[in-house]
């Protein structure tokens, strides 16, 4: 069963590791975009683990609402909306259980991120963080080292598309060849899941 | 038709200044007095480019009357904040709605239908109306 304590690891892990890889996620965005997804998301997500310390929240599903909340009105790019929906929306469907499976975890992301398709109005295959989330959370109950490889996979295929949604989509044919830098932060996002499983991973839990 | 209570514009652009341009262009040429109410919410608190919940909610707060609020949005962050704020609730008040339209026509049209006392409906319909201005 996943507690409260794994929600609020989870959010701890996928602050850390976009800090880190904060610098990568500005490159991609670079490329395609206006070079500032890295930074928006180590700030997001830091406000995110600042809230989580300072008004714990009680069940799984009000971590994750709590996080998207705060994520929508911290990072002031489109990721903030993106992100803050599929987390929302995600906690909205857990609920108020005090525990949850992962099963129930897959299900719940599945509605997360079909809110965030509904939102941005893209589909697979537009080059965007859908191209991850969706193989990920096609395998979440099966495994999260399943849906962190499912996702990874799913970021580098978007090397070959050529973008049809946000700033990119203006490039064209010249978006062709560059990862997105919305699949490659969701990738982490998925990630950080496995990381979260061990108590005391990803520091402040 | 009532004048006292009237529709407020809100003008969400990724730009402060941007925003900030395109609400007085409007009250410009909406002109002979006053307007209905219009607030302008670009850019991010710190003054990037981006898109502020709070700066949308409080642009918000200010131009509401009560009788319905039109959001013109411009770009990618802009589109998307709005629309999620609107769909968690509790962020903006009652009678908020993101108006589809091209932000600077559409800006002057609904300022100038407000301003004139239109209701929400007919404050939307001018606005997305000014979709249909060919230019070429």
């Amino acid at each position: 069963m996943l507690d409260t304590d794994f929600f609020r690891r989870w959010m701890a892990a996928t602050a850390a590791v976009v800090a880190r890889e904060a610098d990568r996620l500005t490159e991609l965005d670079a490329a395609i975009g206006d070079a500032d997804h890295g930074s928006n998301m180590r700030r997001g997500f830091a406000a995110v683990n600042d809230v989580l310390e300072k008004e714990p929240p009680a069940t799984p599903g009000a971590v994750l609402t709590l996080a998207g909340r705060h994520l929508i009105s911290t990072v002031g790019g489109a990721s903030g909306p993106l992100y803050g929906t599929l987390l929302r929306r995600t906690g909205k469907a857990l609920g108020d259980a005090p525990e949850v499976t992962g099963e129930q975890l897959a299900e719940a992301l599945g509605a997360g991120v079909s809110a965030v398709a509904q939102l941005g109005g893209a589909q697979a295959g537009d080059k965007t963080m859908l191209d991850a989330l969706l193989p990920a959370v096609e395998v979440l109950g099966n495994s999260f080292e399943e849906a962190r490889d499912a996702a990874l996979a799913g970021a580098l295929a978007t090397v070959p598309l050529r973008a049809r949604k946000g700033r990119a989509s203006y490039l064209g044919e010249r978006s062709i060849g560059h990862q997105d830098p919305g699949a490659a932060s969701a990738a982490l996002l998925v990630g950080a899941l496995t990381e979260a499983t061990e108590p005391g991973a990803g520091g402040s839990a | 038709m009532s004048e006292e209570k009237q529709v407020g514009i809100v003008l969400v652009s990724h730009s402060g200044p941007v925003a900030e341009a395109v609400a007085e262009l409007a009250r410009g040429l909406a002109a002979g007095g006053a307007t209905a109410p219009v607030a302008a919410a670009g850019g991010t608190s710190a003054g990037g480019l981006g898109t502020s919940t709070e700066l949308i909610a409080e642009a918000a707060r200010t131009v509401d009357r009560g009788v319905g609020i039109a959001l013109l949005v411009d770009l990618g962050s802009a589109v998307l904040t709005v629309k999620s704020m609107l769909a968690e609730g509790g962020e903006l008040p009652d009678g908020a709605r993101l108006v589809d339209a091209p932000f600077v026509e559409g800006a002057v049209a609904a300022l100038v239908t407000a301003s004139a006392g239109g209701d929400l409906e007919t404050v939307e319909a001018a606005a997305t109306d000014a979709y249909g201005y060919r230019k070429a």
